[in-house]
């Protein structure tokens, strides 16, 4: 024990994210039962199914969607096209949001819900590539698991394919602007960016069904309740798991890594092309 | 600390995490839940019907677990045929330097 607690101070960068990890534990444990304490039923939280969307808002999400998705287009032909080895790379990007979206992981909240997996691709290869990536699983899931929709896909593509990766993306370049350890500022961006996923589900819906008293925000609020709760420990599972092939990237994938300027920020001019255009 | 020792320790706050509720909500169902979505918005607002059904659906739940299992095979062999790969590539090109 002594032994190890020495290794352990060696790394003063291991050091910070035990305390971390401690700091978790903790707030985990008071949200777990301020959870317990307001949810005590059985809740859901999972992407909009099928036709429970109001026509025009189907429409809408899909409307907002579309620019996105071309962008996203662009950005891939432009990464392949640039890097041609990294296209496994990218690959290896939507495998792991498939993968991550296949595990239903139980909650407190005494209901299942699952992780996205987009935040790992978006720091790699910048926001619109996984909104392609994202939609390609959520056609996936729409069409062969009744598990979403292709009328609401316009607004699970939003949430998961767009807002998800835009806020892991703007976590983490700030994160580590601020001078942030990597492996926290990918776990951050990977844990925020699943969790405002299904804040933004919670807004949709919340839109599209205002309640009776209090209206929209009333609805969003309870929506928000819901969704929110439940995938708290799913995002951190997420954001580790993040970080576990970040490690892994690190250690046999430098070269690669260091090519793509979504993840090492450097040459920003071309970062902005290649991101946008 | 080595890599696959960080990344264990990792591994095993995801399991804790998952397997924690299990222990703490002993009595709750964990339902997949896509019925209860519609049961919620249907409290909103009573006169909601969905205008569009899925093409097509799982006809039993075994079937849906062995798309989900496929999907989470499919996902993950490559996801580990790419970590693998580009860890022999690593040490393929250390032992070339060296």
């Amino acid at each position: 024990m002594i032994e190890l607690s020495r290794r352990l101070s060696e790394r003063s960068c291991f050091n910070l994210m035990e305390i971390g990890k401690l700091k978790r534990t903790g707030l985990f444990l008071v949200y777990v039962f301020a959870v317990y304490m307001v949810f005590p039923d059985n809740v859901y939280a999972m992407h909009i199914m099928e036709g429970f969307l109001p026509f025009n808002w189907a429409a809408f999400w899909w409307i907002a969607m579309v620019p996105f998705v071309i962008a996203g287009v662009r950005s891939i032909r432009k990464t392949v096209k640039l890097h041609p080895n990294l296209k496994m790379l990218l690959g290896m990007a939507g495998a792991f949001a498939f993968v991550l979206s296949a595990l239903k992981i139980p909650s407190v909240t005494g209901s299942c819900s699952h992780p996205t997996g987009v935040g790992l691709g978006t720091m790699l290869f910048g926001p619109t590539a996984m909104t392609v990536l994202g939609m390609i699983v959520l056609i996936f899931q729409a069409l062969l698991l009744a598990h979403g929709g292709i009328t609401t896909l316009g607004a699970n593509t939003f949430s998961m394919g767009v807002v998800g990766p835009l806020v892991a993306y703007g976590i983490y370049k700030g994160l580590k602007k601020l001078g942030a350890p990597q492996w926290l500022s990918i776990f951050m961006a990977a844990t925020l960016g699943n969790l405002m996923t299904y804040v933004t589900t919670s807004i949709q819906l919340g839109l599209a069904f205002p309640a009776a008293t209090g209206g929209i925000m009333a609805s969003i609020l309870k929506f928000m309740g819901i969704f929110a709760f439940t995938q708290v420990p799913l995002a951190i599972s997420e954001g580790l798991l993040t970080v576990m092939v970040f490690n892994i990237l690190n250690a046999y994938s430098k070269r690669e890594l260091q090519v793509l300027t979504a993840f090492t920020g450097k040459a920003i001019s071309t970062l902005k092309g290649g991101v946008k255009a | 600390m080595k890599l696959f020792t960080k990344n264990m320790i990792i591994l095993g706050f995801v399991v804790l995490l998952a397997v924690f509720p299990l222990y703490f909500a002993k009595d709750a169902e964990f339902g997949g839940a896509d019925g209860e979505a519609s049961e919620a918005i249907m409290e909103l607002n009573a006169d909601y019907t969905p205008w569009f059904e899925s093409f097509w659906e799982p006809p039993s739940g075994e079937i849906e677990s062995l798309l989900f299992a496929l999907q989470a095979a499919l996902g993950s062999g490559f996801v580990f045929y790419y970590l693998g790969y580009s860890r022999g590539k690593h040490s393929f090109s250390k032992r070339d330097q060296a």
